[in-house]
């Protein structure tokens, strides 16, 4: 039996996470196909079928799916999911919100946030916020699984799938979409972003983000912030990084200010290299970091800017 | 209006867990225990719906061994009317949960259910979710924002890149995120009073829910740990360890 992913996207691009998740169910056994669900996405639908390794694209393309609201699309996946062993989809904030619906419809469990597959039936995910790892065994016919996207590699672009269009609708008037409000931003989005450059409550206050934020634009990098620093009103909650925020893995994490909690660890933690600037030489951040500068980061940004 | 809270008995965030040495569990002897903290702003937020005139009754749950009823107590204590536990000593995922909690829904008939967007133990994000599937309520998942409006309520949800608000039919299933609300202390004279709220005992048994699961724990693990690296005396060190040594900028 084959695999579903979900598509993640806003009706005009795929987002990367649906790389990364085509990545995880390409280690396991079966043909991958990808289910994308919109209004007027067929740009979404084209970019899909050139993801490496699938071999489908189902293309539900209704105004039904506009808003992508779990009351609307997890019918349809439960409906189609029925013939697949595993559905998957990223770990998102929209993964989180769709895929437990899908699988209580099913009627089975749902894996969340796995980081290994051991085998088509095995897996590995963090629990206790990343302070333990466990392995699940899952005997139901149907898998459902969110993928923690950090943990997989993005897919490349060089496969060519067929597409099916599905005339499958759903009438739903419980929920309705009313807004949203997206931050705007020059800057790379903070969970692909290759460079990071974070700051903590040792930045005293959303003013000196500025600092930061010269450095980050040297660096071509994104800017992310602590829970302290969320809390402190220094910068919106969509900053954070943390078991509560955002988990990153990008090739350089530069934490400024950040004293190093376990939820903040449990959120960048994967990250190839880190970079520690803070005044406290006992903070422990510098127990998980490749590089530790002992200063003043008031001291320390502007240098930093300097030199890069 | 009758809303039900989830109060989930869990370590107490503060506390570090190990894992036990033959990686079949966590150590949670004499650990101190207390209400998942999600679950505590979903309590938080029951309370001031009530304060405000739109809850009429709150009716706190929670499902576990009997000194659950701790965390019933302290959910009594911070204004919750009334509780109840479903008694089981058994490990229950998280469909089963929400089968529990259907079977309370239909039961009392619950016009808003509240609960905390994950445990901080088993770091699931599924409850709320699976809860609104089996009744086939609409859902407003990582709630950072709730409003009552004309019968219905309006919850804004922190999603990635933002926030999105979106309007729910009632009856529907909230689950909270961080930023919903800053939940209070119990006070003394209301952990006394708390001490006469009637809090029922039931079993899944006596909800017709039986506890299976087609998920099983093989094992749990510490996870790799990174090792300290070097400290350097300066930017200009670091920058040229950045370039020559990672080769990363």
């Amino acid at each position: 039996m084959a695999i579903l992913v979900i598509a993640e996207h806003d009706n005009e691009s795929l987002k990367p996470a649906s790389l990364n998740t085509v990545t995880a169910a390409g280690e396991i056994e079966g043909e991958i196909e990808v289910l994308v669900a919109g209004k007027d996405c067929q740009n979404v639908v084209d970019k899909a079928a050139r993801i490496a390794g699938i071999t489908k694209v189902i293309a539900a393309d209704d105004v039904c799916y506009e808003y992508q609201l779990a009351e609307s699309v997890a019918p349809l996946v439960a409906d189609i999911g029925k013939n697949y062993s595993h559905i998957l989809a990223a770990a998102t904030t929209t993964g989180k919100n769709l895929l437990p619906r899908v699988a209580a419809l099913l009627d089975v469990a749902q894996i969340s946030d796995i980081v290994e597959v051991l085998s088509s039936d095995t897996f590995v995910r963090p629990i206790y916020a990343g302070n333990a790892m466990a392995t699940v065994q899952s005997s139901d016919l149907i898998k459902v699984i969110t993928v923690r996207t950090t943990a997989f590699s993005e897919a490349e672009a060089t496969g060519n799938g067929i597409i099916e269009p599905t005339s499958f609708t759903v009438q739903q008037d419980s929920s309705i979409f009313v807004s949203e409000q997206l931050s705007k931003s020059e800057r790379p989005e903070l969970t692909s972003a290759s460079i990071i450059v974070s700051g903590g409550r040792g930045m005293q206050n959303g003013e000196n983000f500025i600092l930061l934020e010269k450095v980050a634009d040297k660096l071509g990098a994104a800017i992310g912030a602590s829970r302290a620093a969320v809390d402190a009103g220094f910068v919106p909650n969509d900053y954070q990084v943390g078991q509560t925020g955002k988990i990153v893995a990008p090739d350089l994490y530069i934490a400024v200010g950040i004293s190093g909690a376990i939820q903040h660890l449990a959120g960048m933690k994967d990250s190839k290299v880190i970079v520690a600037i803070n005044k406290d030489e006992e903070a422990p951040i510098f127990q998980v970091a490749d590089y530790g500068l002992v200063a003043n980061l008031f001291d320390a940004l502007p240098e930093l800017e300097q030199a890069l | 209006m009758k809303i039900l809270v989830g109060v989930k008995r869990v370590v107490d965030a503060n506390i570090k867990v190990r894992v036990k040495s033959d990686n079949s569990g966590i150590d949670l002897a004499n650990a101190k225990m207390a209400i998942n903290p999600f679950c505590e702003i979903a309590v938080e937020e029951a309370i001031r719906l009530k304060e405000a005139g739109i809850a009429d009754e709150i009716i706190a749950v929670s499902i576990g061994p009997g000194n659950c009823q701790e965390q019933i107590r302290t959910a009594l204590a911070l204004g919750a009317d009334r509780g109840i536990l479903v008694e089981t000593e058994e490990h229950i995922e998280p469909l089963s949960v929400a089968k529990i909690f259907k079977s309370i829904v239909d039961k009392e008939q619950i016009d808003l259910v509240i609960l905390g967007k994950l445990s901080i133990d088993t770091d699931n994000n599924q409850v709320g979710q699976m809860l609104a599937a089996l009744c086939g309520y609409p859902q407003g998942t990582f709630a950072c924002n709730v409003e009552l409006k004309d019968g219905k309520i309006e919850v804004s949800r922190e999603i990635d890149g933002g926030e999105q608000t979106v309007l729910l039919d009632l009856p529907a299933i909230v689950t909270t995120d961080l930023r919903l609300n800053e939940p209070r202390y119990a006070s003394l004279p209301n952990i006394m009073k708390a001490k006469n709220k009637p809090i029922d005992h039931v079993t899944p048994a006596d909800l017709g829910v039986a506890i299976n699961s087609g998920l099983k724990t093989l094992s749990i693990a510490p996870p790799a740990q990174r090792t300290a690296g070097i400290k350097v005396k300066s930017v200009a060190e670091l920058v040229d360890k950045l370039r020559t040594e990672a080769k990363i900028i």
